[in-house]
This record gives structure tokens, C-alpha cells and sequence, in this order.
């Protein structure tokens, strides 16, 4: 069963394909956000370098976020239109599962930490569990601090990945024991999302491409800050 | 005396017997379908059209102004995130309606510029993607470019050249159009856009959003001639002014809280049209073109209509006007110029971003 997985949920832009006997080929752009361009260029260049026809897809799997609006726009719109015109089933995983798994191989609670940009963070915890973590708390967005004391309410000996785990380690440094996974466990990978998206295809947890959204975690700024019932426009006396 | 060799830089001389020299074929055969499709602002649309507009066989347009009206105007982001929602529904309506099977179509064309870079990369995005899976050539089209050739869609044999008025919410302009895909900017707005003013005035006359069709109604039952609202830069070029009109006619509501909105609403309208009107014939005039056409969301207007109409019998000049399902954004325009831009220049690398800047080629 070949999967194409697609991860655009932070700067960088990533594709790979594979199967249950693991990931046949991967190409990453990392950092500059340019993921409109570079995410249909490297789809091709992904099934060249796997010798793989697209119309061999037999899923397709896809960072869904939380993370850069545009980046996920581009991602999930790509995957969907892809899965629709394939007639095949997606897999939506969450950027903070593909930070949490490469660093399943410790006994501490994992954080995955990404960052929200705007002084914000979105987060997840997870244990890890055999072959994989498991997630203990749903994606929130939150700032490090609130992230940190939660950590510690917990009292669990901690281990925190991702690039708001990073560009916050003074604040989550104060966490008594705490270990932050370095740079290479930074971002979520299309690798991870091809391992992660296998298994739950092969239990079949996957959804038609119409039922995939973006995790946007915020609602939209103009609609955040709308009142919450219009004003009556009536004359005062 | 023998004659010397010929200069090594010399074409080999044709061999004797092989096929003679044929030019490459097109991109795309004369009646092959593209699918089009269009993001640039609020409207997700797909289309099948054949053979660069002359049947159109399916125009599918889903409107997001219901989401946007509360705040009076096109929030970016609430756009962007309908786009992704509704891009798949939208062209599965488009193929389906056509009864064009997945094999059947010859490129997929969408805009990319200009717009709102959030929702235009979520077309051009489903683009590539069709275009992948399909082993399709994909085409990168101008949003204005895409516009102009929407009065082609309804009458495909306009004699050219042409002055095309382009009014909408995001641009005015004239332009002189001398092929299908020769164009030359002839003036545009210093300010706000023709509709941009019809959705302010609206908006202050509490009409509502969109503005454009809300002031069309309301002036059905007004009298143009009611105020004499300035005509800015009438005999100064070709381009337009349409910020201090939109002053004038709020400064005026202000001064007279009597005056009839239905009035307000018919002088206003009447004085954008004059404007747009006026320069277009001299325009017409100055470039010895064949006729005048219009295009973009406010080609809907019916005044701006009637005064194309009355120039063009005054002037003996062909009148264009596109059906108004064709004036405002769709993507049976931009699958139409697609079609000419990909049997011109070839497809677009899979590359191309979005361009939320874009301006008309050559211009």
C-alpha cells in the first residue's frame, strides 16, 4: 500500500512516499516558507527518485497542523485535490504527533511544543508507549509559561521537542529535570508522517479527502475580535 | 576555377528525401477542454471550458459574501480558509456538470495574480495537483488578462481591436486590446477602484455589502440628474479618480440628512459611469478602435450597461458586454485565457507561486 505524505505545517516543505516496509524516498526544502512553489515540484521529484507512478497511491497522508496557515492551505488543498483525483482515502495527522514520535525511545512525558509565533506556542503531551506515544492532551494553543507550569503540575520527569521548545528553552528550562530534544527533532517530518500514517491505514482509520481540514487551533483575528451581538444603532434619549 | 567550401558556420544543406520541417504542435489542440479555476478574492470557482471559450460547458461559482458581509468587506484570512474548504466540491461540480471524464481534460489552468495571496495559492495549489495526476500541461494565469477575455465567452468573434473597460472592486482601467493577447494600458485609477467607491457609498448610505449591486437597485429609483456630483479628471488622460467622488457624496449626505438615498444613490452611479464612459470613447476615438467592451464585477451595473450601449450607436461603434454571470470573477474566463496563453507561451513551471502584485503582461 503506497502512501504520499505531504508536511507544509511549519517554514519548511517536505514530501515522501513509502510503504509498511518504511519510507521509499523524501525530499525536505527547509525554512523559507516558500511552500506554494516548491510542494508540487518535489511530489514529482519524490516518485522520480522512488520510480513510483502517482496513479500507484494508494492513501495520501498529510501534516494537518496546527502550525502556518498558508503553508497548511497549500499542503492540505494539494493532498486533498490529489486523494479526490486518485479516488483514495487520506490520512490527517497532527504536526505535534510528528514531533512527539521520532523522540518516542525515552521513559519521560513527552511535550511536543510548536511554535505559534505572536509570543504563543501550540502543544500536546504525550507517553510514550511500544512502537510509538500516545497523546494525553488534546493540541491547545497556549503561552510557554502556562505550557511550563502545566509540565510541572504534573510533576513528571519531561522531555519537550519541537522549535517552541526551543526558541522558549529559557522559560521551560526553569521546569525542575527537564530535557529539550535538539534541533534535529525540531520540525515535523514527511518521513514520520509516512511511518505514522501506514499503520493507521492499515487499520484503516483513514476518511475521505472531503472530511480532511486544516487545525488551525485560532479563529480567524476578524472574527475574534467581533463583539458577540451587534450593537443596536438606536438614538440614546 | 572550383568554388570554395561553404563557411563551417553555414546550415547543413537539407538532405535529400526527409520529411520536410513541420512547426512543433500546439500545446493544445483547437477544441480541447481546460479546466479553469479561480481563488483571487471571494469567489471559489472551477470551469471546463473547449477550445479557449468558445463553449463554455460547465461555470461553477460558489460565493463566500454571506461569510464576509457582517464585516463589510473581504476578510483575507476567513477567505483563505473557505477556499480550502470549498475548492473540491467546486471542481467535482465543474467536471461533473460538464460531463468531462478525468482523461478528457487538456490542462488545468488557475489564477495566480492578482489577489489575495492566501486564497490564490489554494487554486493554484489544486491546479498543480490536478496537473500532476493527470499528466497534464498547468497554466499560470493573470486574474485581468483572465477578465478580458469574459465578453469572448458570450460572442467569440468581437472585432478587434477594442477598448475594454475593466471595473471592479480592485481595479479600473481601460484597456486597449489588439489581440487576443496583446494588450496596452491605456489609464487606470490614481485611487480607489470604481467598486471600491460604490462599496464605501453603500456602506454609508447603510445598503449594505456587496455595495455594487446594492446602489444599482436603490438607484432604479432615484434621479441621476438629481445632484451634480463632480466628475474627477474628466478631461485630464485616461486615467480615473474615484476617492474624491466617494467624499463628495458623503460630505453632500452629511449637508443634506434629507436628501432621497434613491437620488444619492442615481447621481453617484451616474457620475462613475459618465467618467468611465467618456474617456472609453475618447480612448476609442484616439486608437481607432472597433468597439468598446466591458468587464469585471462592476460591468454588472446596469447605467454603466445603457451608457455603453448609447455610445456605441452614437459612436458607430461594436458594444461588448459580457453576461454578468461572466462580469464578476469565475474561472470560464480563466480556463478561456488559459487556453490562448498555453497555445502561445506553453505551460507554466510547477513551480509558480502566487503573485498577489501581478500586473497585465506588457502593460
Amino acid at each position: 500500500m503506497l502512501i504520499l505524505g505531504i508536511e507544509t505545517a511549519t517554514a519548511s516543505t517536505g514530501c515522501a512516499v513509502g510503504d509498511r516496509d518504511g519510507v521509499r524516498a523524501s525530499v525536505r526544502v527547509s525554512g523559507d516558507r516558500r511552500h506554494a512553489e516548491m510542494l508540487a515540484p518535489q511530489i514529482s521529484a519524490v516518485c522520480k527518485l522512488a520510480v513510483v507512478s502517482l496513479r500507484d497511491v494508494a492513501a495520501v497522508a498529510v501534516d494537518v497542523g496546527p502550525g502556518l496557515y498558508t503553508g497548511l492551505r497549500v499542503g492540505v488543498t494539494t493532498a486533498m485535490t490529489i486523494a479526490s483525483a486518485l479516488r483514495v482515502n487520506m490520512v490527517g495527522v497532527t504536526s505535534l504527533d510528528l514531533v512527539a514520535f521520532p523522540v518516542r525511545h525515552t521513559s519521560r512525558t513527552i511535550t511536543a511544543v510548536i511554535d505559534a509565533r505572536r509570543g504563543e506556542v501550540f502543544c500536546a503531551r504525550y507517553r510514550p508507549v511500544p512502537g510509538g506515544v500516545q497523546r494525553v492532551s488534546e493540541p491547545a494553543v497556549s503561552s510557554p509559561e502556562a505550557v511550563a507550569a502545566e509540565i510541572m503540575a504534573t510533576g513528571d520527569e519531561a522531555l519537550l521537542a519541537g522549535d517552541g521548545a526551543l526558541r522558549y528553552r529559557s522559560v521551560f528550562d526553569s521546569i525542575r529535570g527537564a530535557e529539550i530534544a535538539d534541533r534535529a527533532f525540531a520540525c515535523p517530518s514527511a518521513e514520520s508522517l509516512v511511518h505514522l500514517a501506514c499503520a493507521r491505514a492499515l487499520r484503516e482509520e483513514h476518511v475521505p479527502p472531503g472530511e480532511i481540514r486544516p487545525l488551525y487551533l485560532r479563529r480567524p483575528d476578524a472574527e475574534a475580535m467581533r463583539p458577540a451581538a451587534p450593537q443596536p444603532a438606536e438614538a440614546r434619549p | 576555377m572550383t568554388a570554395s567550401p561553404p563557411p563551417r558556420s553555414m546550415p547543413p544543406a537539407p538532405v535529400v528525401g526527409s520529411t520536410p520541417a513541420t512547426a512543433p504542435p500546439p500545446a493544445i489542440g483547437d477544441d480541447d477542454l481546460v479546466l479553469g479555476i479561480e481563488t483571487s478574492c471571494d469567489e471559489t470557482a472551477a470551469a471546463v471550458v473547449a477550445g479557449g471559450g468558445r463553449r463554455v460547458l460547465s461555470s461553477v461559482v460558489s460565493s463566500q459574501i454571506d461569510l464576509h458581509a457582517r464585516y463589510g468587506g473581504v476578510v483575507p484570512e476567513i477567505a483563505g480558509r473557505a477556499h480550502v474548504e470549498l475548492m473540491g466540491p467546486v471542481i467535482a461540480e465543474a467536471t461533473v456538470t460538464a460531463g468531462a471524464a478525468d482523461d478528457d481534460i487538456a490542462a488545468v489552468a488557475a489564477t495566480c495574480g492578482p489577489g489575495l495571496v492566501g486564497a490564490l495559492l489554494v487554486g493554484v495549489s489544486a491546479a498543480k495537483a490536478l496537473a500532476l495526476v493527470w499528466s497534464v500541461p498547468f497554466v499560470a494565469v493573470n486574474h485581468l488578462e483572465a477578465h478580458l477575455h469574459a465578453a469572448f465567452l458570450d460572442e467569440p468573434d468581437i472585432e478587434l481591436p477594442v477598448v475594454v473597460i475593466l471595473v471592479s472592486g480592485g481595479h479600473t482601467m481601460l484597456v486597449l486590446m489588439t489581440d487576443r493577447l496583446q494588450f496596452r494600458l491605456l489609464g487606470e485609477t490614481v485611487d480607489d477602484a470604481a467598486g471600491e467607491a460604490f462599496d464605501k457609498v453603500a456602506r454609508f448610505l447603510g445598503l449594505g455589502y456587496p455595495g455594487g449591486p446594492a446602489v444599482d437597485r436603490l438607484a432604479a429609483a432615484g434621479d441621476p440628474d438629481a445632484i451634480a456630483f463632480p466628475r474627477p479628471m474628466l478631461g485630464d488622460g485616461w486615467d480615473f479618480s474615484f476617492s474624491g467622488l466617494k467624499t463628495a457624496v458623503i460630505n453632500y449626505v452629511r449637508r443634506h440628512p434629507a436628501a432621497d438615498p434613491a437620488d444619492v444613490a442615481a447621481s453617484f452611479q451616474e457620475a462613475v459611469a459618465d467618467v468611465l464612459v467618456t474617456k472609453a470613447r475618447r480612448a476609442a476615438a484616439a486608437c481607432g478602435a472597433r468597439g468598446l467592451c466591458l468587464a469585471g464585477g462592476v460591468a454588472a451595473n446596469t447605467r454603466l450597461r445603457e451608457l455603453v450601449l448609447d455610445a456605441g450607436m452614437a459612436d458607430g461603434l461594436g458594444t461588448y458586454l459580457p453576461s454578468p454571470a461572466m462580469c464578476t470573477d469565475n474561472a470560464a474566463m480563466v480556463a478561456a485565457a488559459g487556453w490562448w496563453r498555453l497555445r502561445a507561451d506553453g505551460p507554466s513551471p510547477l513551480n509558480t507561486g502566487a503573485d498577489p502584485s501581478l500586473r497585465l503582461p506588457g502593460c
